[in-house]
């Protein structure tokens, strides 16, 4: 991760088409990834491409073989919170963004109860947001995702565990309750969703 | 799929057990801490937000990438090397 020796521009080779094909490859989840981050499909994928970008232009520094998924979401996330820092105004945004979503996931086909994870989800702090994410949806070990919130091991898990209680007790309060529904339902829901779910797996 | 047979279960079923437990309780109560079924029953609820959690992260991972993605891509590759 260290630059040793930087290497001189090169043209296009067999490297860089190996760096290109792991890269999108890796599309999917770096949108993934946004979406959590900003709660914005648009502004997700705005971010996740401007990563994309970063990743490729920084190809020469990437060293072949090791965790390119890893690094690409180190440098998504680099990314997402520099553009927050430059704008004083995201935290309102964050706001209008999460409504805009639980909007736009409004289908028939897409179960309530994943606005409610969603709902729930803006509720954390974001660093125990994104350690969540990672480990928990993101299939990162634990190392990883301290790699790539470039933070200690035993900070990632402290936050992955505040993030589980806090998600479950807001999810049994209940407490943004919508359409009528009575607050306490959010849990019940997830659960047979998550049955259903399971089932659909096998 | 009896809920009252606590054996060799799927996770599925033992959630699905949960369930019908908590959808018969009058949903005004809480159920009173009392030491392992209420554990058993914590456990459980997280398993139930991590595979949501999962299926949420997923979902957009199976969505087809939009072609934008590429053409940026593609025209990195075109553009002469720090040209502006």
């Amino acid at each position: 991760m260290s630059g040793a020796s930087s290497p001189p521009p090169k043209p296009p080779s067999a490297d860089d088409n190996a760096f290109k094909r792991e890269l999108v490859a890796l599309i999917p989840h770096l949108r993934a990834f946004a979406r959590t981050l900003t709660g914005d499909p648009t502004a997700a994928d705005d971010l996740a491409q401007d990563a994309m970008m970063k990743a490729w232009d920084a190809r020469a520094s990437y060293q072949m073989g090791t965790n390119m998924k890893a690094w690409t979401f180190m440098i998504l996330r680099n990314q997402f919170y520099s553009e927050k820092r430059r704008s004083w105004r995201q935290s309102q945004l964050d706001q209008e963004a999460a409504e805009r979503t639980l909007v736009a996931v409004d289908d028939p086909e897409s179960p309530v109860a994943l606005d409610e994870l969603r709902l729930a989800l803006a509720t954390l702090p974001e660093e125990q947001r994104e350690a969540l994410i990672l480990v928990g949806a993101g299939g990162f070990a634990y190392e990883e995702a301290a790699e790539i919130c470039q933070c200690a091991v035993g900070t990632v898990k402290s936050r992955v565990s505040r993030a589980r209680k806090a998600l479950q007790a807001t999810l049994e309060r209940g407490g943004y309750a919508r359409d009528g529904r009575a607050a306490g339902d959010a849990m019940r829901s997830i659960l047979a969703d998550a049955d259903r779910l399971s089932s659909v797996r096998g | 799929m009896d809920a009252g047979v606590f054996g060799n279960r799927s996770n599925s079923v033992r959630v699905a057990a949960v369930y019908s437990m908590t959808s018969n309780s009058n949903p005004s109560r809480k159920a009173a801490p009392t030491g392992g079924p209420a554990l058993e029953e914590a456990r459980l609820r997280q398993q139930a937000i991590g595979v949501k959690l999962r299926h949420m992260f997923d979902e957009v991972v199976n969505e087809p990438v939009p072609d934008e993605f590429l053409d940026i891509l593609r025209r990195a590759d075109e553009r002469p090397d720090g040209g502006a």
